[in-house]
């Protein structure tokens, strides 16, 4: 199964590769990790992505809550959530291709933020499957290159992680 | 506050006055260029003393062994680079069995960090996953501070090493100095309370159960609550095992008890637990060493209560119903109260249960050859026990002779069995007792080791003779890294693979080499008379070399992976 855990943490060094080391030290998979300060600077949020039983999204949270530097986890799949990823692609656009990857874009409501004689880039953001079924879509050949975040969440409703 | 002058120290001065505010007495260590300004400062006060090792593993075995035996939290203090490569073994030591433990690290100077300047290491990163929490000083203003930090994280909650890296431009730095009374970090506070509908849940299972064991691990060493334990124990009547970890939290002599349980575990130990209908887990964790294959545990259905102060230990193993969080003597202290108030009702199953147990009992699993005319090293441990009247501080190292110590030296009290058991540190068993003795001047300390695992820091014998510590070291001597030997015998074929012990030293000259004293002791009838001699010279250490009996093996035995109750006994062999 497939958990998102969402962890609020001191904004220290070292406290990243604290998590990361955890997960590599006890054999747990890392789909995908974001960190970056929250509105408090002196805390950092970090969303994983991870895949595990049960059993092993139990240990994960209850080892990340054993961290000194992390203030509080939850498993934000457990109930109703959103997440989203950005993706920054670049995709081959000459004449021949321009008006059709436009169109795609759009479809996928991307938005095209930078532009070249032969190349767009496209900023779309979405869940992993929209921007999979994004990179589906499109002639393999014409992909330049691809970043992404990986997946950030947040409950929904009242349902908050603070300190 | 501010009416109070602050006083300008030096960074290393402040290492210092932070060590006399905890009110440290003892700290283990080694000198290096990092840590010159710290040793300077050690050498203008005279509260702390600085005990010399000669090697930065026994510095943090020495601190271990000190917090193991005393309750208090052990300090070691080593330089940079391989002074802290050096100590990570000591530190591994005491984060698996959960000893509380402040390492002080010297590290390169702050603008040197980064460059492979001369004795520099990652010590914050080579030591992340072996310590419960580490820092690494930037700023001196932020020294006290995070030493108290390290105080509070190191005996709070599941007691672990913390260490704290020290540049050293920081220790030749002033600074002014308040030692903060209390530290509140909203990242880390542990439960201590356990939740009261659990506990009255426990309290119904155990009330009810027709065929109750209580399995007691070192969580009740740790949080000191052996006394709560026995009066539970002997308020329901029902039998209690003890895990290596554990020996002493409940009377080994007490007829309730079953001994240790698990791979070396005795026979009515082991098969309680597979065939019980309640089991009260306190301050244990089911490990590997404990009940064998978790599967093969799972197939009897019994209700299982686990109590721990770390909620990643439940339900890691084995699914537990009734998980109670926090502090095992606060939690035992509510189960008395609830038990005390009920009568216990199940006199006549529990009879039963204790018929059963006197059956398992009867098999006498650890029986040996007593009329063997070679020494047979169970019956060392016997005398030991006899002579210092089952009242001395055992260390131990770690092997055959660790198992045979833990089966056969009945403890009666906490803190008193001194062993690696959750990284099974060769080495350990020396340094440790130097702590030992350091935390209890008076008292008897026994080294229990093997030859081999004597030498892994035999270098410490000069430390002992520096500071006159009368350890009495009881040497195992079976030419053989016994319990590998034992392992090849039954699972590769008799094939001896590396596995003797060649060139042996002459431990005797050895021994008197350290300027101490030696024994050598060959036969059955000298053990006792030889004990007697050496237990009466209490301000001497002594080195005694038994020569034991090369092919004895360590029974019962569980093999790895299999069953608790799939043991191999003597008469199987
Ligand atoms: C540092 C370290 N290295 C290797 C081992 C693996 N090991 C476990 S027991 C043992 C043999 C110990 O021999 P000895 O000290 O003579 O004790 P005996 O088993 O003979 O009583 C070894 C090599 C270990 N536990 N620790």
């Amino acid at each position: 199964m497939r958990h998102i855990i969402s962890v609020l943490l001191e904004n220290e060094a070292g406290a990243l590769s604290r998590v990361a080391g955890l997960f590599s030290a006890r054999g747990y998979n890392i789909e995908s990790l974001t960190v970056a300060p929250t509105e408090d600077k002196s805390m950092s949020r970090m969303t994983i992505v991870t895949r595990g039983s049960n059993d092993v999204v139990e240990q994960i949270t209850k080892q990340l809550n054993k961290l000194i530097e992390v203030v509080k986890v939850v498993d934000l799949s457990e109930a109703a959530h959103i997440e989203r990823e950005l993706m920054l692609i670049k995709v081959r656009a000459g004449a021949k291709e321009r008006e059709d990857m436009k169109r795609m874009a759009d479809i996928f409501r991307g938005r095209v933020i930078d532009v070249s004689d032969n190349t767009y880039t496209i900023e779309l953001t979405g869940d992993g499957h929209k921007l999979d079924a994004f990179i589906e879509a499109i002639d393999p050949a014409l992909i330049v290159e691809t970043v992404r975040t990986g997946t950030s969440g947040i409950g929904r409703g009242n349902r908050v992680l603070k300190a | 506050m501010d009416r109070i002058k602050a006083l300008e120290l030096s960074g290393a001065e402040i290492v210092v006055r932070c060590l006399q505010e905890e009110g440290v007495e003892c700290i283990f260590g080694y000198p290096g260029g990092a840590v010159l300004y710290i040793y300077d400062a050690l050498f203008k006060q005279d509260k702390v003393r600085h005990v010399l090792v000669r090697h930065e593993q026994g510095a943090a075995h020495a601190a271990d062994g000190y917090a193991r035996s005393s309750g208090k939290v052990g300090v070691c203090l080593v330089t940079s680079g391989p002074g802290l490569t050096n100590a990570v073994t000591g530190i591994a030591t005491a984060y698996l069995d959960s000893i509380p433990m402040v390492v002080l690290v010297g590290q390169v100077p702050t603008k040197a960090i980064g460059e492979d300047a001369f004795q520099e290491v990652d010590t914050v990163g080579i030591t992340r996953p072996c310590v419960k929490h580490n820092f690494l000083v930037k700023d001196v203003k932020d020294l006290a501070v995070t030493i108290k930090k390290a105080f509070h994280i190191a005996q709070t909650g599941r007691p672990g090493p913390v260490l704290v890296d020290i540049p050293k431009d920081l220790t030749a730095q002033d600074c002014e100095f308040l030692y903060p009374d209390s530290v509140s970090m909203r990242s880390y506070s542990p439960i201590t309370r356990g939740h009261a509908g659990q506990i009255k849940k426990a309290a119904k299972l155990l009330l009810e159960a027709k065929r109750p064991v209580i399995y007691a691990g070192g969580g009740v060493i740790l949080s000191n609550a052996s006394d709560r334990l026995t009066e539970l124990v002997r308020l329901l009547g029902v039998p209690c095992t003890n895990t290596l970890m554990g020996l002493g939290g409940f009377p080994g002599t007490d007829p309730l008890s079953l001994g240790m349980l698990g791979m070396h575990g005795t026979y009515e130990a082991n098969m309680a637990m597979q065939h019980c209908d309640v089991l009260l887990a306190v301050g244990a964790r089911f490990d590997d060493r404990v009940i064998g294959d978790p599967e093969h545990f799972a197939q009897n259905r019994r209700k299982i209560i686990h109590v721990d102060i770390d909620p990643s230990s439940i339900s890691k193993r084995v699914k537990v119903d009734v998980p109670v969080v926090g502090n095992v003597d606060d939690v035992l202290a509510e189960l008395l109260k609830l038990a005390k108030a009920e009568a216990c009702g199940n006199a006549a199953a529990l009879d039963d249960w204790w018929r059963q147990i006197a059956e398992w009992r009867a098999r006498n699993c650890l029986r040996y050859d007593r009329a063997s005319s070679i020494i047979k090293p169970q019956y060392v441990i016997e005398k030991l026990y006899e002579v210092t009247g089952g009242d001395a501080y055992v260390t131990s190292d770690v092997g055959q002779h660790q198992m045979w110590a833990a089966q056969f030296y009945k403890f009666d009290k906490p803190r008193r069995w001194i062993n690696s058991g959750g990284l099974g540190t060769m080495g350990f068993g020396l340094p440790s007792a130097m702590g030992v003795q350091l935390a209890h001047p008076g008292a008897t300390v026994a080294c229990v080791t093997g030859e081999s695992s004597i030498q892994m820091c035999i270098q410490e014998l000069s430390t002992c003779k520096q500071y006159r510590l009368p350890i009495k070291i009881i040497n195992l001597n079976n030419r053989y890294m016994g319990m590998v030997r034992q392992w090849q015998q039954f699972f590769h074929g008799n094939r001896y693979s590396e596995s003797y012990m060649d060139a042996l030293p002459d431990f005797v000259k050895l021994a008197e080499g350290y300027g101490h004293r030696g024994l050598k002791v060959e036969r059955p009838e000298d053990v006792e008379p030889a004990l007697r001699e050496v237990f009466a010279r209490k301000d001497e250490l002594v080195f005694v070399d038994f020569v034991t009996d090369q092919t004895e093996n360590v029974y019962p035995m569980v093999a790895a992976g299999k069953g608790i109750t799939e043991m191999i006994f003597a008469e199987d062999l």
